[in-house]
């Protein structure tokens, strides 16, 4: 009696065991069809983006790993930039009271009769999307939002991801981790 | 005729025309300057995110530290390397990787990944998932003790751990396996991770948390001071898959290999509570009591579970409030309503997009239907999840000496050190080496 009464709670044992084994396998199996070779990162996507400035605000990180982005190849080089200048300036100088970056990040410097070039300083850069907003509303939108992968460490839940109203960021391959405008140019 | 073709032909490409110009996109407002003087086009640059080969070596230190915490656990019996191994995960997937990705968050990757059809997750994740409850199912939960940075840094402040009354720890202990439902519920329906948005430390590792994230983190560490492994033993949602298969596991610590002598220093020396006593000599109550009360238990179960799934199925709507879409929608319907003037970023940017409301009420509906049947089965579990934490309760296992209970022990080897047996045992193995 006391004999067969081990074997049966053995047998609930192990089949337990086969159970829970096969059903850890079995989910871990069935998502392996879903996995990647690739890792992904977190990215915005610039078409989608509305330059709200949660992402300075929401980031793990303080100051935040998304910085603006100048692509040059479709800047206009304007002297009267919309994202260097605020949209009302007392006087179109460089004083500070003129410009649109919070954080000073942004300088410029002159080519030649009538162009400018803008630099961005990423290490002052606090990625407001300030300079961003007025770039696209009446510029060429050369400047746009990007999470800088040498800054983010990539976390499971992206903190700005959840916060963005526009449903800009998502998950994309670590192969092409940027999503650049005028790549086609 | 032929001049009717004509005015047709060229009013058709006026319109081309003009759908061309309308279609040119911002990039195009200003002409790119061309350039007198020699002035160069500065690159953008594009740092590249960490190499593929770093998630690998991740996992590799994952598989080191499980094999080299089993081993120290199991076979050399030894607090000291128990103790180091973790200390090493602390620093290594804590303080250096930034607790990202940690096992415990990676349920919710699974869960989405099962549910969703666009959601691809790098195999590493899948691993980070497998592999503990795999050691768990052979050696008990040696993840906890040496490989969780989150149970290294709770157990290095559990300075002085007091014993809670069994029916409280009981009770609180049925709150993880809830937790864990939550968040696959959460995951799978796309509202978002749960385990990573309260999670009380990851804002330690980072040295840069939020107010509430610091918070929460120092109430649990101060906890963790009188009360060993609070998160371990009431929140963790990934202890709850490695207590399940650390109950069926194959090999698991024990204090002495050699026969208890009955002396307690192990019981009152286990932070987490695990030690059980031996069973007392008389019966408690009679065989056929106990099995009665738990065929009633059984019998009662379909009744609960479907109490309990019918329960959460009507309010699911509660739960489906964590969806950004459902509350995009819900604002939309508002403004469209007039009962708010006030618009939000959302809405927004929703109206900018140019979907239509239909689009985005049938998609809400679809999510809506999934959080049905989703809070559903998660009701018909938490009614199975209670009753089986009831049936545990009433089932006597048989000791002859005292035994950690394979669910609650975390294998961090405290008991080894005060086992006067255990002691006994070293020195002799000291005199024969």
């Amino acid at each position: 009696m006391e004999k067969n009464k081990m074997n049966r709670r053995e047998f609930f044992k192990k089949g337990l065991q086969a159970l829970f084994g096969l059903a850890i396998a079995g989910t871990t199996g069935f998502s392996l069809f879903k996995t990647s070779a690739t890792e992904t990162v977190w990215q915005i996507d610039p078409d989608i983006c509305i330059q709200c400035g949660r992402c300075a605000e929401n980031c793990v990180l303080s100051p935040s790993a998304v910085k603006c982005v100048h692509v040059y190849s479709i800047c206009g080089y304007c002297d009267l930039c919309s994202g260097y200048l605020r949209t009302d300036p007392k006087e179109l100088s460089t004083g500070a009271e003129n410009r649109l970056c919070p954080a000073g990040a942004m300088t410029r410097r002159y080519v030649e009769e009538p162009y400018y070039e803008y630099v961005i300083d990423e290490s002052l850069c606090i990625g407001c999307g300030k300079c961003v907003k007025g770039c696209s509303a009446f510029g060429n939108g050369s400047l746009f939002l990007q999470i800088r992968h040498d800054r983010c460490v990539n976390c499971n839940e992206c903190s700005i991801a959840r916060e963005c109203p526009a449903n800009a960021i998502s998950r994309i391959s670590s192969r092409n981790p940027y999503i650049m405008k005028g790549a086609k140019i | 005729m032929k001049r009717m073709t004509r005015i047709l032909v060229f009013s058709a490409m006026l319109i081309i025309l003009f759908s061309a110009l309308s279609s040119v996109a911002a990039e195009d407002r200003f002409p790119r300057p061309e350039f007198q003087s020699e002035y160069e086009l500065p690159s953008t640059t594009a740092p590249s995110p960490q190499d593929n080969l770093f998630s690998y070596i991740d996992t590799a230190v994952l598989i080191i530290l499980l094999i080299l915490t089993s081993y120290f656990a199991l076979k050399m019996r030894t607090r000291t390397g128990i103790f180091i191994c973790s200390l090493f995960s602390l620093i290594y997937f804590g303080f250096w990787k930034k607790g990202c990705i940690c096992s415990i968050g990676s349920i919710q990757n699974i869960a989405l990944a099962l549910f969703s059809n666009t959601y691809v997750i790098p195999v590493f994740v899948a691993l980070f998932f497998a592999l503990p409850i795999l050691f768990s199912l052979f050696f008990g939960r040696v993840y906890c003790a040496g490989v969780c940075p989150f149970g290294a840094l709770q157990d290095l402040v559990a300075i002085k751990p007091l014993t809670l009354p069994r029916w409280v720890e009981n009770t609180l202990g049925i709150f993880p396996a809830l937790y864990l439902g939550l968040s696959v519920l959460f995951a799978a329906t796309g509202s978002g991770f749960i385990i990573c948005r309260f999670d009380p430390f990851v804002g330690l590792f980072r040295f840069g948390a939020t107010f509430e994230m610091f918070i929460t983190g120092g109430i649990i560490l101060l906890i963790g001071v009188f009360i060993a492994r609070p998160y371990c033993r009431f929140i963790c949602p990934y202890g709850v898959l490695l207590k399940w298969a650390s109950a069926l596991s194959r090999w698991h610590v024990t204090i002495t290999p050699d026969e208890c002598i009955q002396c307690k220093l192990c019981e009152n020396t286990c932070p987490v509570g695990a030690i059980r006593a031996p069973s007392p000599a008389l019966e408690v109550e009679k065989r056929e009591v106990g099995v009665k009360r738990l065929v009633i238990l059984f019998l009662i179960l379909p009744f609960v579970m479907a109490g309990t799934g019918l329960f959460f199925s009507t309010i699911s709507h509660v739960f489906a409030q964590l969806h950004p879409q459902v509350q995009l929608t819900a604002q939309v319907l508002k403004e469209d309503r007039n009962i708010t003037r006030t618009t939000t970023d959302a809405s927004d940017a929703f109206r900018a997009t140019g979907i239509s409301l239909d689009t985005l009420l049938n998609q809400t509906d679809h999510i809506l239907s999934q959080f049905h049947l989703g809070a559903g089965l998660f009701g018909l579990y938490t009614g199975l999840i209670i009753i089986l934490a009831i049936v545990k309760t009433s089932v006597l296992r048989k000791r002859t000496g005292y035994e950690p209970d394979r669910e609650a022990c975390v294998s961090c080897g405290r008991c080894f050190e005060v086992c006067p047996k255990e002691q006994v045992r070293r020195k002799k193995g000291k005199e024969h080496g």
